[in-house]
């Protein structure tokens, strides 16, 4: 994994500060062109690795770089399904099968699993499962997807109910289907930790806020330390700049420190702001490994 | 110890309460109940939860507590009133019922037991309207001339089929997301006297309303005025926002952040400034232990969980508050109906095609 991964929140005009701004960036990006190139500028600065939900601009993006692959050299995509708000919205208006009916590629699965009862339901519901992320994963045929989390409304929805199998199946998955790797974007690391590993997910890629102020750290900053040191996990930091509540610098002078952090995640809608957050990032890495 | 619960209802709203519920340390969900029996045995299976499809049993288990009620808004009255019959706290989703009759008559039966009673509006938790209420209390902005309450989202943005929304009443716009600004409404400047100029229209909704308008009148002399239409193709998400104009400031504020302006001509509280202060979410929330789509809705049941603990009867969000917001929706509805407008204002549509038997049963 790169030590530094992009984002896409800025793109969907997801902004946990401000809506105004959100706006702002929402109109900008709906021209797919604004989009490509700020992805052109972050892999310009060395920055490559594109984390990204399964919205639909994405798969714009994934027939631009299918179509140009000699532009994109070094670029891949890290993949997070579902894009949630999707699903949330049909469940809710159509109910749980007609929205499974939805989003299910083959049609009339639902109906034959109804039809045979609860016996074959139960035994479909692994299968189901698997439809649905090959369903989300349609759009990356022929790409890299070296990783693929599950969105943090997901992880967690999953860990509260504490449906575990549900980890093991989506890693299995990831594994013979993909070739890829797991990951798990959560809210809450260090009560995940312990059921990733009861599910046998042994070093699992993990992805959650980590930032100076414990902004969305549930559990505080400590409670993250002592989670990894006691289940060993691969941690993406992100809301590393608790979304502007801390100064960039001060920011990623303290995440680049923290022991359990692998890679850092961050989105920037400009170039000299992309330049200058990965510079940071560099300075910080350079004075670690001179200390060390 | 942990207050044994059961939650009722396993929609969206269920399901996210179950999954809050299930990992608070002060909560024990000690069983699930739903009308779906294929639900309801899918998520047993995998959760290890219970499963009693049977309400009244269900309310019969032995070392129960309280319930979290997240069924449509039509069977909240019967179900809160057999569980506070049964000596159980509730936590119940807004709105509380379709009545403030209803609802005050609820609240007075719960608090005679020494019940806790709860409804999910769940914006009182969010630290930007929290702070909101906290200046308004603290009378930075001197006496408040008007406050404006919107909301925005992207529920219904085409014919929809017949759902539960519709089946019997309760589950328009006015019900199910003009509450929600009308309750922080209530919370800053308590229940309106008047109403006027109401409009419910319906868009997209052949049966229910897509968006709300009207104007009501304070006691303490403040207007306000109410603005919410569900069928906003523009947001990502639910956006609720509040403004509020007072004699020596105004304060706009939503889900993010609190922009206020002081005029420094009545006493500016420590963290603000003359002219414009802007705080943030980031600065605003207290941490939850668990975290599912936004702080608010674990700290509203945390907030249940100690009130049966620690015996406290009278918690945000009380039944009694509550029903401030049902009765701010009756005035509305009766508004719109004597002089107002309800249905479509000059704008004509076909009648959608009713939905098949299949589909109405699937269609929950």
């Amino acid at each position: 994994m790169e030590r530094i991964l992009f984002g896409d929140n800025q793109f969907f005009g997801i902004n946990h500060l401000s809506e105004e701004k959100a706006r702002n960036q929402a109109m900008r990006f709906q021209n797919i062109d604004s989009v490509i190139d700020v992805l052109q500028e972050a892999l310009k600065a060395g920055v490559g690795g594109f984390m990204c939900t399964t919205h639909d601009t994405i798969e714009k993006i994934a027939d631009r770089v299918r179509a140009d692959a000699g532009a994109w050299e070094g670029f891949t995509f890290y993949p997070g399904m579902p894009y949630a708000h999707k699903y949330a919205n049909a469940v809710t208006e159509l109910g749980y099968f007609d929205a499974l009916r939805k989003f299910l590629p083959k049609d009339g699965l639902v109906d034959t699993m109804l039809r045979g009862g609860m016996a074959l339901l139960n035994r479909d519901i692994e299968g189901m499962m698997t439809l649905l992320v090959d369903a989300e994963m349609q759009m990356f045929e022929g790409l890299k997807t070296p990783v693929i989390f599950l969105q943090n409304v997901v992880t967690d929805l999953i860990q509260g109910l504490g449906i575990i199998d549900a980890f093991r199946i989506f890693a299995d998955h990831c594994q013979t289907r993909y070739g890829a790797r797991a990951g798990f974007i959560t809210m809450n690391l260090p009560r995940l930790l312990p059921l990733l590993h009861q599910a046998g997910i042994e070093n699992p890629i993990v992805c959650a806020n980590v930032n100076k102020i414990a902004f969305r750290m549930a559990g505080g900053i400590e409670s993250y330390r002592e989670a990894t040191a006691r289940y060993p996990a691969r941690v993406i930091a992100m809301s590393v700049l608790a979304s502007g509540g801390i100064r960039p610098r001060e920011a990623i002078e303290w995440v680049v420190n923290e022991p359990y952090v692998e890679s850092i995640l961050f989105g920037a809608s400009s170039r000299s702001n992309i330049i200058d957050t990965v510079n940071l990032i560099r300075e910080f890495d350079g004075r670690k490994q001179v200390a060390a | 110890m942990p207050a044994n619960v059961a939650v009722v209802g396993l929609g969206k709203m269920g399901l996210s309460h179950l999954a809050v519920a299930n990992a608070l340390e002060h909560l024990k969900v000690v069983a699930i109940c739903d009308s779906s029996e294929v639900v309801g045995r899918i998520l047993q299976k995998y959760t290890q939860i219970p499963f009693i499809a049977n309400y009244e049993k269900l309310l019969d288990l032995p070392g129960l507590q309280g319930v979290i009620i997240a069924t449509p808004t039509t069977a909240h009255d019967w179900m809160v009133r057999k569980a506070i019959d049964k000596g159980l706290h509730v936590f119940c989703e807004k709105p509380l019922t379709l009545s403030s009759a209803q609802s005050r008559s609820l609240g007075a039966t719960a608090a005679a037991k020494g019940l806790v009673a709860q409804v999910g509006y769940h914006n009182r938790f969010i630290g930007t309207f929290r702070e909101v209420k906290r200046l308004l209390d603290a009378g930075a902005i001197g006496t408040v001339s008007h406050i404006q309450g919107q909301a925005y989202g992207p529920v219904v943005l085409k014919r929809p089929k017949p759902s539960w929304r519709a089946k019997a009443g309760g589950g328009g716009c006015l019900y199910d997301y003009a509450a929600h600004p009308i309750n922080l409404m209530n919370w800053f400047l308590g229940t309106p006297e008047t109403c006027n100029g109401a409009f419910l229209k319906s868009g997209f909704s052949a049966e229910v309303d897509d968006e709300v308008y009207a104007t009501l009148g304070f006691a303490c002399g403040a207007t306000g005025q109410i603005s919410v239409n569900w069928s906003d193709h523009s947001v990502r998400k639910m956006s609720t926002r509040i403004a509020i104009w007072g004699t020596s400031g105004i304060i706009h504020a939503d889900r993010q952040e609190i922009q206020t302006y002081l005029t420094g001509t009545t006493k500016t509280p420590p963290d603000y400034k003359k002219g414009w202060t802007v705080r943030y979410i980031t600065e605003l929330t207290p941490p939850v232990t668990f975290y599912l789509r936004g702080e608010e809705y674990s700290a509203q049941l945390e907030s249940f969980s100690e009130s049966i603990v620690k015996h406290k009867i009278s918690q945000q969000n009380s039944f009694h508050s509550s029903a401030e917001t049902d009765e701010t929706i009756e005035m509305i509805r009766a508004a719109a109906e004597s002089g107002g407008t309800v249905g479509t204002y000059r704008h004509h549509e076909a009648m959608p095609r009713r939905a098949g038997f299949v589909g109405r049963m699937m269609g929950r």
